[in-house]
Parts: structure tokens; C-alpha cells; sequence
């Protein structure tokens, strides 16, 4: 029996602006189990951005339950709730969200810094750790506008990691991408969850979507159809059969 | 979060920013390098003012004629006659707290000697004149009482008067000279004692015994002035109380009457340009305070300018695990190393202002450690009340809104 990460039952969420209440949210069930690959979907408006800031715990459900790796959100306030992002999320966003101006390895360090039991000397360790598993040691002291928009993304993602947390969420994570470089972040993501790591991710692109295990489709602020991949693609395998682009050809 | 860390942030997001945080510092350091340097030159100024005039003797007494009124017409203060040199004996006999007493008879007019001539004040004093004003001679000497009471023709004269009418440098004692016609036999030089705190040449003029130039040169039966001293400084008050009584009685003044005569004394004379001083020193520090609280808001428009730029960067530090109040305390480490940092630098510039100045106007700046302490914990105030409300606002922020923010 694999450990139950995330555990939802009967979520809503209704925000009021001014005499209106739009329910983003009408009742949700998910259950995500460590070591899934979880694409949600949905159409503008459907609900999936709030579910992922309700993931996140940047939001709270108005109501239902929502447990991660077994801590009841609800219980917790803000200060509580942070901590818990600190040790138990990691986040990429589609625009990245590097601190400009600083160097890679101190943008990975970031997440370390919010937890005081980390000193100055692990938390360097750990994000060059970070950093290799990204495949970017050898850019850790490159700016943020010295890297490739690739490299910014995988960047973030070794910010994601740094905390060693139990699951990540990616608000999507290549749409910012062209479409070489969006499977060279998938493949990063899949070999990520090969190695245990549980990954939730949004997006639009049914194309993107098919290297997750499980794609979860929000509808009106429900789940409108959950289902195991058929047809799983592996990134690597498309990569092997893109042509690389040659630069070499603008120089000449 | 620990405090080391939030310093190593504060320094990393200052250090992304360099040019414009100088910039804001800059207004800072302008605001503390004037409070330092205008304290400075106001404390130096009044310094060497006190010096000045406490060279001119602390135990100084000094009595004048009051002005008269004659049906509500001024006649002015050396109009009057009020002084006679029976009060001068009075005052030797009787009052306890005085030390020396001189009468002092004041003509002007020119000295001549050879073809060289000039126009100075002749002070008509006794003997003991030169203890009281601290005046030294420099070569020959003073008269005797035997000089007083003969109303001899002797003089001693003054460095400008020396240097006038003999040149830099002469020593003219024994040369007899002419004043207002009469001849004066030199017996004395004074030594050199430069401006007064008021910018008046204290060299010259010319001694002589009161009685010579009572009858001789003004012709005039009544005394100028009295100068007195004290026993000692704390003595003065105790001093001028006795003086006036000893006056009051024989002016035969009534109870409902005001006194004839006005008494000043030099500690009096300190007190009020030590507060004048002060005045001045205050006046220069609050223009300067000024500087530093436009310095102030200088820094809170930058910190909201910097809230609002970084905002994303906010909503990213929260959805790390950041708290509200790791945030509070980033933007307020920030806004205080900002202030304290400028407050170091501006100490150092308003310390050399104040020396450079001090060069220029002749007077050694003092630079007060409590002034330092002054300004470092205005900074400090300021980089708190300054940046504590930009600081609220960044943390207040929800961590979705600024994610979104663009």
C-alpha cells in the first residue's frame, strides 16, 4: 500500500466579489498516491487554477476536506500553513518567478532559507545537489538572464527540490516553452518521477498532458473525467526523433 | 527565519539594486552629514566664543551709568554723570567679594609722535586696572600710585598704538609722545591680546592714570565706568549683589526708584552669548533635521517603489514557505540597513565638512559624541518608521494575488 499524499473529499470554494458568489469549485473528490504523475486539465474557468492554489496551500476550500501526506489543512493558520509549503511543496511556475540579479545557485537556495534548521553550509550542498539533478551544475553561477528559458525552468525546478518535498506542483510548467525545449522539461519531469518523486501539473495541452500517468479533466468546477494514461509518451523517445536544431547553420 | 539569514537576504536584494540604493542612501547621507557638520560648527563657534571671552577675565565686573530720562527723552547711557570716584572708594571698603576695583575715564583723541599720528581710545584707569582685565605688560611697566595721585603724564600703550605710530616691532618706552597736545612720557607697552569675541581690536588704546585724564584730557569730574573683580567666579553674584547695594546707597536712591547705573558682569555677559549660540546651533541642527527626515521619506518611496516591483518576488518567497512576517522583517532589515548604512557614511562626510569648515573659519569643529549617537539613532528610528509601512504592506500581500501580479 503506497502512502496516500493527497486526500480530497467534498472540496468547494466559493468567492464573493461584491453581491456575486462564483463557485469555482462545486465538490471534488481526489485521491493522489506518492510516486503519481497527475496532469490536470480544463478549459479556462473550470476551476483547475484554484484547485491548484488549494494544492498549493495558498488557498483554502470554503468547504470539504483536503489532507497532505496526512495533515489536515483546515486546522492549520497561515504561519503554520507556510512552514508546511516550506516542507512539504515545491512549486514551478510558468513564469519561472527567479529572483533577477542572483545567481542560480542562490535562487535554488531560496526554500532553504525559510527553515532555520538548515545551516549556511548544508543548504549550499543541497542546492548544488538540486542543481545536478537538473543537469545544470555547470551554469550555478549564471544569472537568470544568462540562461535560456529552458535553463530558467529547470532551474525552478531544482528550487522545487531543494526541500526534498513530497510533492510537486507545476502551473505550466512549458507554456512559456517552444516545443523542443516543453518535452526537454517533461522528460526532466518523468525521469523526476521515476526516482519516486509524487508531480502534480496544469495544463491545457492535451499533447503535454499525455506524459503524466493519470490526467484529471475539471469541468465547471468539477472533475469532469479521470483517467489513466493509455498511451504514454515517453519524452525521451520523441526528443531521439526531433531533428536538432543546428546553430551552427545561423553562424555560417 | 534567523537573523543572519535575514541580513544575508536584506544584503543580497540591496546588493541587486547597488545604484539605487546609493541613491537612496544619498539622501540620508546628505540629512546626517549636515546635522553632524552644522552641530559641529555651532558647538565649535560657541567654544571658541567662550574662550575668547573667558581670556577677558570670568571675575569681570563691570558698572555702567544707566541711561537717564528726562521727561521720557533718552539722554543716553555715557550722558550720564551717575559715576563718581567716591563710589569706586565705597566699593574698595566695603564690599567683601570684590578683589580689585578701577575707576575708568574714557577720552579720545589723537596721539602724535614725530610725523606719525593716529586717532585711539585713552582709558583713564588705576593701577590695578590691568589685574582685573587680565592685561600683562610686555616691557617696562605700570604706573605707581604716586603717578595717581600726582596726576603724572606717563602712559602705557597698546600694540596697535605702538605699532602705528612707531612701527612693527619698537619698543618705545621712555619716548614721550603727544596726546590731545599734552606730552606723555611712554612707560609701558602691553602685550598683544588680538580681536575680542565681538571682532573689536582689544589693542587699541592707551592706559593712563584716571586722574590725568579726568582733569587733564576730558576735563570732567565724573567716572566713565567702574571695573571690578570678583574674589572668585562663584563669588561674582554675591559680588554684583553688594556692588548694587553699596551704589543704591550712596546715589541715595529710594526703594521705588530704579538704579542709575546698570552692573554687567563677564558671566552674565558668557551666559547670553552662550545662548545665543545655542540658539544659532539649534536653528542649524533643525534645518538640518529637515534634510534627514526628507532623507526619510526619501527611503519609504523607495521601499514602496520596491515592494510593488518585487512583488512577484514576494508571492514567490511565500509560496516557499515564507511567513508574512519573514516578509515584514526583509523590507524592515532593508529600509534599516539602508538608513544606518547612509547614517555611517554621512557621519564621515559631516565630519569632514565640519573639519574643512572649521579650516576655513579659523575655529576647531567639535564634533560631539553625542551627536554621533544622535543621528545614528535617528537613522535607525527612521529606518523603522519609515520602512514599517511598506514593510506591512508587502506582507499582507496574498501569496496568489502577487503570484499573478504583473
Amino acid at each position: 500500500m503506497k502512502n496516500i499524499i493527497i486526500e480530497i473529499n467534498g472540496l468547494r470554494k466559493d468567492y464573493h466579489i461584491g453581491e456575486v458568489t462564483v463557485h469555482a469549485l462545486r465538490g471534488v473528490d481526489l485521491k493522489i498516491e506518492e510516486g503519481e504523475f497527475v496532469a490536470i486539465m480544463g478549459v479556462s474557468g473550470s476551476g483547475k487554477s484554484t484547485m491548484l492554489n488549494i494544492l498549493g496551500c495558498l488557498d483554502k476550500p470554503t468547504h470539504g476536506n483536503y489532507m497532505l501526506d496526512s495533515v489536515n489543512i483546515n486546522t492549520l493558520d497561515k504561519d503554520a500553513t507556510a512552514k508546511l509549503r516550506n516542507k512539504k511543496l515545491g512549486f514551478v511556475f510558468q513564469a519561472y518567478n527567479l529572483l533577477p540579479r542572483t545567481t542560480a545557485l542562490e535562487n535554488v537556495e531560496l526554500p532553504l532559507f525559510y527553515n532555520s534548521k538548515v545551516g549556511s553550509r548544508e543548504r549550499k550542498e543541497r542546492a548544488v545537489n538540486a542543481l545536478e539533478a537538473v543537469g545544470l551544475a555547470d551554469r550555478m553561477h549564471h544569472m537568470p538572464n544568462q540562461l535560456s528559458g529552458g535553463q530558467q525552468q529547470r532551474v525552478a525546478i531544482a528550487r522545487s527540490l531543494v526541500n526534498d518535498p513530497v510533492l510537486i506542483l507545476a502551473d505550466e510548467p512549458t507554456g512559456n516553452l517552444d516545443t523542443r525545449t516543453s518535452f526537454e522539461i517533461m522528460e526532466l519531469f518523468q525521469d523526476l518521477n521515476e526516482k519516486g518523486r509524487t508531480i502534480v501539473y496544469v495544463t491545457h495541452e492535451s499533447d503535454i498532458a499525455k506524459f503524466a500517468t493519470r490526467n484529471v479533466i475539471f469541468r465547471d468546477g468539477k472533475i469532469q473525467r479521470e483517467n489513466v494514461v493509455s498511451e504514454r509518451l515517453n519524452a525521451r523517445e520523441i526528443l531521439k526523433t526531433l531533428p536538432v536544431e543546428n546553430i551552427e547553420e545561423f553562424d555560417a | 527565519m534567523n537573523l543572519t539569514n535575514l541580513f544575508k537576504i536584506a544584503i543580497r536584494a540591496l546588493v541587486r539594486n547597488k545604484l539605487r540604493a546609493f541613491l537612496t542612501m544619498l539622501g540620508i547621507i546628505i540629512g546626517v552629514a549636515s546635522v553632524i557638520a552644522m552641530l559641529a560648527i555651532g558647538e565649535g563657534s560657541k567654544k571658541s566664543i567662550q574662550d575668547q571671552m573667558s581670556s577677558m577675565g570670568t571675575n569681570l565686573i563691570m558698572v555702567m551709568p544707566n541711561m537717564q530720562r528726562r521727561g521720557g527723552v533718552s539722554l543716553g547711557a555715557s550722558s550720564s554723570m551717575a559715576l563718581k570716584y567716591s563710589d569706586v572708594t565705597a566699593i574698595r571698603n566695603e564690599a567683601a567679594s570684590i578683589a580689585a576695583v578701577s575707576p575708568a575715564v574714557n577720552a579720545n583723541g589723537q596721539v602724535i609722535y614725530g610725523n606719525q599720528n593716529t586717532q585711539t581710545s585713552i582709558y583713564g584707569v588705576s593701577e590695578e586696572y590691568l589685574d582685573i582685565r587680565k592685561l600683562e605688560i610686555q616691557s617696562g611697566r605700570i604706573f605707581n600710585s604716586n603717578e595717581v595721585r600726582s596726576m603724572s603724564k606717563v602712559c602705557i600703550l597698546g600694540q596697535t598704538v605702538v605699532d602705528n605710530l612707531f612701527g612693527k616691532g619698537a619698543d618705545p618706552v621712555g619716548i614721550s609722545i603727544r596726546i590731545k597736545n599734552l606730552p606723555f612720557e611712554i612707560i609701558g607697552v602691553l602685550k598683544d591680546k588680538g580681536e575680542s569675541g565681538m571682532g573689536q581690536d582689544q589693542d587699541d588704546l592707551i592706559l593712563a592714570p584716571y586722574t590725568t585724564v579726568q582733569r587733564r584730557l576730558a576735563a570732567v569730574d565724573y567716572i566713565n565706568g567702574i571695573y571690578a573683580s570678583a574674589v572668585s567666579e562663584e563669588k561674582s553674584a554675591s559680588a554684583i549683589t553688594e556692588v548694587e547695594e553699596i551704589l543704591r546707597r550712596t546715589h541715595k536712591i529710594k526703594e521705588s526708584e530704579e538704579d542709575d547705573f546698570r552692573i554687567m558682569s563677564q558671566s552674565e555677559l558668557l551666559e547670553t552669548v552662550s545662548s545665543i549660540t545655542n540658539i544659532m546651533k539649534y536653528l542649524l541642527g533643525a534645518i538640518a533635521g529637515i534634510s534627514l527626515l526628507v532623507g526619510g521619506i526619501g527611503i519609504m518611496n523607495i521601499m514602496f517603489v520596491s515592494v510593488t516591483e518585487r512583488t512577484r518576488e514576494i508571492g514567490l518567497r511565500m509560496s516557499i514557505g515564507g511567513r508574512g512576517k519573514d516578509i515584514l522583517r526583509q523590507f524592515l532589515v532593508e529600509s534599516m540597513l539602508l538608513s544606518l548604512l547612509g547614517g555611517a557614511v554621512g557621519i564621515i562626510f559631516g565630519y569632514l565638512i565640519a573639519k574643512g569648515a572649521g579650516t576655513l573659519m579659523n575655529m576647531p569643529p567639535v564634533v560631539t559624541s553625542q551627536s554621533i549617537v544622535l543621528a545614528f539613532a535617528v537613522c535607525f528610528i527612521i529606518g523603522v518608521f519609515f520602512g514599517w509601512y511598506p514593510a506591512k504592506k508587502a506582507s499582507n500581500l496574498s501569496p496568489i494575488d502577487a503570484l499573478r501580479y504583473e
